[in-house]
């Protein structure tokens, strides 16, 4: 039973990780690059999903969409001024400005909201499912947070392989001077990809908060970093790998941490995704990279 | 034109006997370093917004001393504090109130030993802070001394038998306290029977806190702040198990964490020497002018940095310091005076030993009925 709890709330950990691995992958898989300020922006989203609900008193899905509203302008924004002028650029020089962006809106939560940290207020109202008789308990959160992995992974899923928005990325993604000859609207299409993803990131910014309810202007960064980890790990790029990577990352996470010991449960997810990626370099389902000669 | 030139000079006479005159009046150049940016960035805008309060106060009492608090962030990492800290030399500071935190305090006291400049800090607790310095001094109580009282008081009240602790691996604030703890714990056959970490990093405390209720352990001791204690209080709660939960001074501020509901932090018990709650004049009036100020209720890091601005004006007094002595030419003389005062502060009667420990006296407190109170009362 010790072990169905651990088991429990590893699942619990990992679909947060699952769900900002999604932002994660979708970005990187479309746009090829790595967008580090999504774990900030997720860290936007709860504060304002925690405004909205604190000072002015709105329902929890009143919140959450004003999150989603304030997260995908941000993301666009932040698109527009930063990253695409640097469309032509080195995808160092994309890599070091996300990371700068990171600390930009870390520090400007900071100005904005202060130091202080906050303790985010219970917005899920499902009830604690206990089972065998009290002795394992699942959080409303975990639950709601699992069965949103699974409906976002779905509608993106569908929405790149049937839509035509959604194909129109899949082409950007597989060559973008080719799409752009096809008359895709290459800015448009990767602006749309940071709209979605920033999206996401308002609703994993909610989701995490519910479950660990601290909310600093750094809450983001290491949750952003496991992640991505996540995503690498279940092949960056593949939906259905981010959620894969994701659970795995936080079952072992918790495992190691519960039975090998409390001190190494970081550098044992670390170590296993060096292990993963020695073995499988592109990811658990990551597509095999050709080597073109 | 003689005439002019007489008058001209006698002129210039009287105001540079004037000069004289006012040397009296004591103008103190202090620095003080801490963290204003990043994850410490609580602490160090608690210390300056104390210390600025003292400043002005003592300033404003109008006998003949003035404060010139200068004012540098570090973001709580030690390269950056080493440029606070010659910024603030270069601008002519005379002494140091800091640093904030520990591990810049232990890079800037280096260099400030080498050259001979006096500091204060009001919360970096650890004993490598003041280890083979003696320019360095403390306000805050070391870390050995918080583990080992919590262990006595544990044990002499009977508060739990089997214990367990929860404490942060890469903090040394937190691994100092926990290592005192453990050694005078065993020292009075105390049963400890759950140890588990976690890092600045964690987000989830479900593993620690299941290990101590596995553990059957009745007591649980977090030597560890008030923010991922909140997440320990939240996760226990949730699993519905109920241990009595004793802290440190890092406890304090729970009660003032927004949006936590302190209903969970009832029957806390901390070791603290400054509670916001107190109602001598002292405290009132601290505590009235800081929220009037900053919108939030002071903690201990803000107490403390109040004091330490007293007693560097009090030491300086004692020393003999001059408007624009240089700070190398007042150093020693600072901490020969250190060791002769007695300072009655926000946090209670302090005196110093020759190693720069502070000796003053740590109150038990319970969390009841979101306030605290002693533990007697």
């Amino acid at each position: 039973m010790v072990f169905l709890s651990n088991l429990v709330n590893g699942i619990s950990l990992g679909s947060i990780y699952a769900i900002i691995a999604l932002g994660y992958t979708m970005v990187y898989g479309i746009a090829k690059m790595l967008n580090f300020a999504h774990g900030d922006i997720i860290m936007v989203g709860a504060y304002i999903a925690y405004c909205a609900a604190q000072y002015w008193g709105f329902p929890p899905i009143l919140s959450l969409v004003v999150a989603m509203a304030v997260c995908t302008i941000l993301g666009i924004t932040i698109e527009k001024l930063a990253y695409k002028p640097l469309r032509q650029a080195t995808s160092l020089a994309v890599l070091i400005t996300a990371i700068g962006m990171s600390y930009l809106l870390q520090n400007l939560a900071l100005l904005i909201w202060g130091a202080n940290p906050k303790v985010f207020p219970a917005m899920i109202g499902v009830d604690t499912l206990t089972l065998f008789s009290g002795q394992l308990a699942i959080r409303g959160a975990t639950i709601v947070t699992i069965v949103a992995n699974i409906i976002i992974m779905i509608v993106l899923t569908l929405f790149t392989s049937r839509t035509k928005l959604g194909k129109a990325m899949r082409c950007v993604s597989e060559d973008r001077g080719a799409a752009e000859l096809m008359g895709i609207n290459v800015n448009t299409t990767i602006s749309l990809t940071f709209a979605i993803g920033s999206c996401l990131a308002a609703v994993a910014g909610l989701l995490l908060c519910s479950s660990y309810p601290m909310l600093m202007p750094t809450t983001g960064s290491m949750p952003g970093i496991k992640a991505f980890t996540a995503a690498v790990f279940g092949g960056i790029g593949s939906i259905p790998g981010a959620m894969i990577g994701g659970i795995l990352l936080g079952v072992i996470e918790i495992l190691g941490k519960a039975y090998i010991s409390t001190e190494l449960g970081d550098a044992i997810v670390f170590a296993v995704l060096i292990i993963v990626l020695l073995v499988r370099p592109t990811g658990l389902l990551g597509k095999p990279m050709r080597e073109k000669v | 034109m003689k005439k002019i030139l007489a008058l001209v000079l006698a002129l210039a006479l009287a105001v540079s006997m004037m000069a004289v005159a006012g040397a009296e009046d004591l103008t103190l150049k202090i620095g003080h370093i801490g963290p204003q940016t990043g994850a410490a960035a609580v602490y160090g805008l608690a210390t300056y917004r104390g210390a600025l309060i003292a400043a002005e106060e003592i300033t404003a009492a109008d006998n003949g001393v003035t404060v010139e608090l200068l004012n540098q962030d570090d973001a709580h990492d030690a390269e950056k504090s080493i440029t606070a800290y010659n910024t603030l030399m270069d601008a002519g500071a005379q002494m140091i109130v800091g640093c904030t935190t520990t591990a810049p305090c232990i890079a800037v006291g280096a260099t400030a030993y080498a050259e001979r400049v006096f500091m204060l800090t009001p919360s970096a607790s650890s004993t490598d802070v003041t280890a083979n310095k003696d320019n360095v001094y403390q306000v805050c109580f070391t870390d050995p001394n918080q583990g080992s009282a919590s262990a006595a008081v544990i044990n002499e009240r009977k508060l739990g038998t089997k214990i367990a602790v929860i404490y942060n691996n890469a903090d040394a604030y937190s691994t100092g306290i926990y290592q005192t703890f453990k050694a005078r714990a065993e020292e009075l056959g105390m049963d400890i029977v759950s140890t588990t970490t976690f890092t600045d990093e964690t987000t989830d405390f479900s593993v620690q806190v299941a290990d101590a209720q596995n553990s059957g352990a009745d007591l649980v001791f977090l030597p560890i702040y008030y923010t991922p204690a909140s997440q320990i209080l939240i996760a226990a709660n949730a699993i519905g198990y109920e241990p009595t939960f004793f802290g440190v001074d890092g406890m304090d501020g729970i009660l003032t964490l927004e949006g936590f509901d302190a209903s969970l932090a009832e029957g806390v018990m901390l070791l603290t020497p400054f509670v916001a709650d107190a109602k001598d004049d002292l405290t009132v009036n601290f505590v009235t002018k800081y929220t009037e100020l900053y919108g939030e209720v002071p903690n201990q890091f803000a107490a403390d940095a109040y004091d330490c601005v007293y007693t560097l004006v009090e030491a300086a007094k004692v020393a003999g310091v001059k408007s624009g002595d240089a700070a190398e030419d007042i150093c020693d003389a600072m901490i020969a005076a250190m060791q002769q005062i007695e300072v009655t502060g926000l946090t209670g009667t302090m005196t110093w030993s020759a190693n720069g420990e502070v000796e003053k006296v740590p109150t038990a407190m319970i969390i009841r009925d979101g306030a605290y109170v002693g533990l007697d009362s």
